[in-house]
């Protein structure tokens, strides 16, 4: 049943990319259990505007966990506690009555601060701009079904396909290293036939502009997939890693 | 405007037999040579499946395009909370489908309001969508053999589903938007995303540009093309609660209707039966659970009006499944629009559960005791998941609540057989045009539509109009660029300047309960004419009271948000002025005075076999209608009957 939380926000405040941050506190009442978190924020936002105060800037958009778009450090953990869970689709029944809430942004240099919680993650569509397609023209393809793709390796190739872009991987790595993310569409694209003629030149290209984005290197400690908010597994980067060596090796640049 | 004539809208529908419509219009338009095609620079504005295939498809072709979106990414476009899956007539399963069956059933499930020649054109390359999808990557769900897996979807009697698990849209965007990353690595596409179109540039009476406002800095800019694609969705935010995501608006297609542009069937709305129902009055927005579920769910309410027992304790016998009481041949299974009716008549009458009374049940009990636990969550773990999620309830274990919820929106800028708009050299594409679902969408019909118009209609269509017409440069410093730039500054500049008491969301709310209560599932006069003169009323308070933070040189979310609202706010009027003028009830536009004894819609083709399309004279102005006949010559009217 629906309960009601009094809480306290500690919410990083920064008025552009190049101004000093800080954490600004605010004291909420009367918030239901059953709200989602950014509905929350929603209730905070309308009550600043009625004090004449700047609301709290942050991305979202399809708030049904798809698109991506919304994601925020919450008490330290990209997405919040529940696991396997946009910011979105995170509820207020994970929070006790009296709770202090910490929400800063990502944190790392591929993702600079524009305001508040808002990020510029166009990082990520340039690594995708560098390999991260298949080479076909509109039209010129030939029938589906003359493609046959085993069905194991078309469920892993869409386990891998259901990155959604957010850029928790990042913001909960050390190293802000973007191996997941990059490793997710190498692996789709790998898996399937259609993606296997450009194999070699994908992965190089897409791990060079990941570099050139000064996204850090992975250590292999997990945390990104502990954040990923559907569950994409580190499977991914130790099949980048063994295309990355083979392509580096029989490559003939 | 070149397709009006003598009172009369003309769509320009080639001659011919139907089948054949398609392939001589594509002879008789005319090609720009492949060296010319550098020479001309095309303005895509929205990154869905519609921006994102056109964008990806005209660069191929050697196009300049550049490529406008609000969101912070081309890959975040709504398309991608799609679930359910994309038809096409294959026939893989060798179960009687075809071109044909596609086509007819569309027609059939849009009740006579669309276009018989586009709709055929649709069923006609759909099968081409799914080869391509392919070729990119998108990983479809297979058979053993590798080959590729359908399903039944939303009532059709054949398996013309493909689907990606319960994220096709999804896999279908991420398609189109890595075919658009290759083209911009290409040179050929460049990407301006965070910048939201304002205005519409004509020069001499032809779409050449647009007006922006960068979402990041508050800058206005402008850019000038050969030709405009308007890709910007549909405009269920109206509503303030649908299952659209929070940034969809009608911003960029009412500009270009004030700028001349007609405006096609408004009213005509797709409510989408299975939603999660509000939990509260701070609900930002309802999510829709895929329709799939009801091949396995049972739809049911309490015999008894107010009934206090749990699901799980009311009896057989004491228990109402409605759909499959009313509808025995299609059940449960039913178009959205009469499943979603027939929820609302239930609640209206007492039945409904839940805290509000608002939700009908959707039970799985019967399907997990024939095909057990684990084959039901193969088929929908990840919708149960997510329902859990945001209910906290277990739906293997208690019946879902679903309500209804505004999901679609079939209206949109009329556009004529080419794509193209009333304003020349402005084509208008996916759920931002109105021509193919007519007054009811039909299940996994969406993504075929978006992708269709993206990748094989616009690469063909807009040829013909940079090859026929006079197109001389322009640049940025054209009078006509200034005076257009001035009016949406000025718009901007006069919302700030309001310094009211009442928050942009506050607005919206109201003007979504006003909506919902006078122009949802079942309209009625006075009720239409209530809501206009209530949204005027409401606009007005907008102008005098509405309080906008911040500046407008600045990221400012409550702008864009108040920006979008102004518009929603001119837009309702008209949407409830098109209600009223259609006196019939058609798909999703269900009139209470026109039905049948058991409250079936009543169409009425005598008066009102047309699109009633809409030309702007001034905001607060009555509208002048447009009909543009719509004659059905290889699918003859006939009254839908689901029973």
């Amino acid at each position: 049943m629906a309960q009601t939380l009094t809480l306290r926000l500690r919410i990083w405040r920064q008025p552009g990319p190049n101004e000093r941050g800080y954490f600004g506190v605010y004291e909420l009442e009367d918030i239901s259990t059953r709200m989602s978190f950014l509905e929350m924020l929603d209730v905070l936002n309308e009550q600043l505007i009625g004090r004449g105060e700047e609301p709290v800037a942050f991305d979202h958009d399809c708030r049904e966990g798809i698109c991506g778009t919304c994601g925020m450090m919450i008490n330290g953990q990209a997405h919040g506690a529940d696991l396997e869970t946009t910011t979105c689709q995170l509820h207020m029944r994970w929070f006790q009555d009296g709770d202090e809430i910490t929400i800063e942004p990502w944190r790392a240099a591929g993702f600079p601060v524009i305001k508040d919680l808002v990020v510029d993650r166009t990082a990520f569509d340039r690594i995708m701009q560098a390999g991260g397609y298949i080479s076909i023209n509109t039209g010129n393809a030939p029938d589906a079904n003359s493609i046959p793709v085993p069905r194991d390796d078309a469920e892993q190739a869409m386990d891998a396909a259901a990155c959604i872009g957010c850029g928790a991987c990042v913001a909960a790595c050390k190293n802000a290293s973007a191996m997941l993310f990059t490793s997710a569409k190498v692996s789709q694209l790998t898996l399937l036939p259609q993606g296997r003629p450009e194999r070699s030149s994908r992965v190089r290209n897409m791990v060079a502009a990941m570099d050139a984005e000064r996204f850090g290197s992975c250590t292999n400690t997990y945390e990104c997939e502990a954040a990923c908010p559907v569950g994409i597994s580190v499977e991914n980067i130790a099949r980048l890693n063994r295309e990355y060596l083979q392509a580096v090796l029989t490559s003939p640049e | 405007m070149a397709q009006v004539a003598n009172g009369r809208l003309d769509a320009k529908v080639p001659g011919g037999p139907i089948a054949e419509k398609w392939d001589r219009h594509r002879f008789e338009l005319k090609l720009i040579n492949p060296a010319n095609k550098r020479k001309f620079d095309i303005i895509v504005v929205g990154t869905g499946l519609a921006g994102g295939s056109a964008s990806a498809s005209l660069a191929e072709l050697g196009y300049n395009v550049l490529s406008f979106c609000l969101q912070d990414s081309p890959r975040r476009a709504h398309s991608i909370a799609a679930q359910g899956g994309i038809n096409a007539a294959k026939n893989y399963p060798n179960d009687g489908d075809s071109i044909w069956r596609l086509f007819y059933d569309t027609v059939k499930g849009g009740d006579y309001r669309s276009r018989e020649a586009n709709v055929y054109r649709l069923a006609q390359v759909s099968n081409n969508i799914i080869d391509q999808c392919v070729a990119q990557g998108v990983p479809f769900a297979r058979e053993y053999g590798g080959t590729l897996a359908n399903r039944s979807f939303g009532g059709a009697q054949v398996s013309r589903t493909f689907y990606a698990r319960g994220q096709t849209g999804q896999q279908l965007l991420l398609g189109a938007y890595s075919a658009m990353m290759r083209q911009v690595n290409a040179g050929k596409i460049k990407l301006f995303p965070r910048k939201e179109m304002l205005d519409l540039v004509v020069v001499d009476g032809i779409a050449r540009g647009i007006i922006t406002r960068d979402l990041v800095n508050g800058k206005f800019e402008s850019f000038v093309a050969d030709a405009v694609v308007l890709c910007t969705g549909g405009y269920g935010n109206l509503f303030y609660l649908s299952t659209n995501a929070k940034s969809c608006n009608v911003t960029a297609a009412w500009r270009c209707h004030k700028r001349g542009a007609l405006f096609a069937n408004p009213c005509f709305t797709q409510i989408h039966p299975t939603c999660i129902p509000a939990s509260g009055d701070y609900q930002s927005k309802l999510t829709l659970m895929s329709e799939s579920l009801r091949n396995d769910g049972r739809v049911w309410v309490p015999k008894n009006i107010g009934e206090t027992r749990q699901p799980n304790e009311i009896p057989e016998d004491e228990r109402d499944y409605y759909l499959e009481r009313r509808y025995p041949a299609f059940g449960n299974l039913v178009p959205r629009d009469v499943a979603s009716r027939a929820a609302k008549e239930r609640c209206d009458e007492g039945h409904g559960v839940g805290s509000t009374g608002m939700a009908v049940y959707l039970d799985f009990r019967d399907a997990i005791h024939r095909d057990g636990e684990d084959v039901i969550r193969g088929k929908y773990g990840n919708l149960f998941h997510m329902y859990e999620k945001i209910t906290a309830e277990n739906p293997y274990k208690v019946p879902m609540h679903i309500y209804p919820a505004v999901h679609y929106t079939m209206g949109g800028v009329w556009v004529d057989y080419n794509l193209e708009s009333t304003i020349p050299g402005l084509f208008i594409l996916g759920e931002a045009n109105f021509s193919d679902h007519g007054a009811n969408r039909l299940g996994a019909s969406a993504l075929m539509q978006g992708l269709a118009d993206g990748y094989f209609v616009i690469p063909y269509t807009i040829g013909h109009h940079l090859a026929s017409r006079s197109l001389p440069k322009i640049n940025t410093d054209h009078a006509a660029v200034a005076e257009t730039m001035t009016r949406a500054q000025e718009r901007v500049g006069s919302i700030l300047a309001v310094g009211g008491t009442r928050t942009v969301e506050n607005i919206h709310r109201e003007l979504g309960r006003i909506m919902w209560d006078h122009c949802g599932m079942s309209r009625r006069a006075p009720g239409l004419s209530a809501a206009a003169e209530k949204i005027r009323g409401l606009r007005d308070e907008f102008w005098n009271d509405v309080r906008v933070p911040g500046s407008g040189e600045s990221f400012n979310q409550n702008l864009e948000h108040a920006g979008r609202l102004a518009d929603f706010l001119e837009f309702g009027e008209l949407f409830a002025a098109d209600a009223l003028h259609r006196e019939e009830s058609c798909g999703g536009h269900f009139r209470g005075e026109h039905q049948t004894e058991d409250n079936e819609a009543r169409r009425d083709d005598e008066r009102f076999c047309h699109v009633a399309a809409w030309e702007f004279n001034g905001v607060g102005e009555a509208e002048t209608l447009h009909k543009e006949p719509l004659t059905f010559e290889e699918v003859p009217l006939a009254t839908r009957s689901y029973k």
